[in-house]
């Protein structure tokens, strides 16, 4: 694998990542428990396809072959997408939202930070910019964690509920495949080992904090980063790409 | 349901440095925490602002519209105390 074919395929998991979850989130657009919520959530979701697009868009460059933002997102199949498999879980209840964007971001946020130290420039400057959007994203669902977890009974039963049915699929995020191991090589890409003990540090706070129990690690679920999907995901991908697909290269 | 509401806070926006902060409207929010990231989101996604001020709506003392000539109507008059006898050169903003 040239550098160039590495960076286009470590981008594109990149992007995979972001819009897989920032479709996940504009399903809820106009479900909001409150006003405020609502523009958050929205104002959230599109961060996180912002973000896919640079990172498509560079994955294309990278590549050389003229796929666009468009082709990454609408023209690829299922087993092509390299997300993670926590992003594209149903959405389930708001307890299940703020739980699963907790774990993801604060993950995330690390994975960027270092992306910003990696060698390679493009990839830097999108981290750079991405992970100013996701400090602030991770306060927010922070709050919500020590609010549901050290609110009420019922609050606190179900996130604590939430947290025990997506951590499965954590373990995930941290077991490194020959694209990590390539990134670290060549680009001094991020180191998974560290960013599990920082992810591992806050997670357990903020759990103390709002008063939950951190589940016990079992079986964790895997598969989504060599492109083996839980059933959901084809279905969300029949629906972003249905207009692509059924009117090619249809636009306004 | 309207026990279940959350408390309004009034939000203020500074949207440059320099300048004073500005009442920009209100949000629903269950904590101060919350009604901070509120704001942000509601009031400051298009680049508005450098700063916010979040309070509670009921934590403000306004004064009684009912009172409004006892409170205000004696200035009226008092032409001596209105600086309107200077001319404001075009390039001073925000005064």
């Amino acid at each position: 694998m040239t550098d160039k074919e590495l960076l286009a395929a470590y981008s594109t998991r990149l992007g995979d990542n972001a819009l897989v979850l920032g479709q996940r989130m504009i399903e809820l657009v106009a479900a909001g428990p409150e006003l405020e919520e609502e523009l958050a959530n929205a104002n959230f979701a599109l961060d996180f396809i912002g973000q896919a697009r640079l990172f498509y868009t560079y994955a294309g460059e990278c590549e050389g072959e003229g796929r666009t933002e468009d082709d990454f997102a609408f023209l690829r199949r299922e087993h092509e997408y390299r997300n993670l498999l926590l992003v594209e879980q149903p959405n389930g209840h708001f307890g299940d939202l703020v739980v699963r964007r907790f774990l993801f971001e604060t993950f995330y946020v690390y994975l960027l930070d270092a992306l910003t130290r990696c060698s390679d420039e493009g990839l830097s400057e999108i981290a750079a910019r991405a992970v100013k959007e996701i400090r602030y994203h991770l306060r927010h669902s922070r709050q919500w964690l020590l609010r549901l977890g050290d609110g009420t009974v019922e609050s606190h039963a179900r996130v604590q509920e939430s947290l025990d049915q997506l951590w499965q699929f954590t373990g995930e995020m941290f077991v490194p495949d020959e694209l990590d191991d390539a990134m670290r090589a060549a680009c001094n890409g991020p180191h998974l080992e560290i960013i599990e003990a920082e992810w591992r540090k806050d997670v357990s706070d903020a759990v103390a904090e709002a008063t939950l129990l951190l589940p016990e690690d079992g079986w964790m679920a895997s598969g989504g980063k060599q492109g083996r999907h839980s059933e959901h995901l084809g279905y969300l991908l029949a629906e972003m790409q249905f207009l692509q697909r059924s009117y090619p290269g249809a636009s306004w | 349901m309207t026990d279940k509401e959350w408390p309004l806070y009034e939000v203020f926006i500074r949207s440059r440095s320099g300048l004073s902060h500005r009442h920009a409207g209100s949000v629903h929010a269950a904590d101060d925490e919350m009604a901070l990231t509120n704001a942000r989101d509601t009031y400051t996604r298009r680049n508005e602002g450098v700063s916010i001020w979040v309070v509670r709506s009921d934590k403000i003392v306004a004064s009684d519209p009912d009172e409004a000539a006892a409170f205000f109507e004696p200035a009226k008059d008092k032409v001596y105390r209105h600086p309107t006898f200077y001319d404001i050169p075009d390039e001073v903003e925000n005064l």
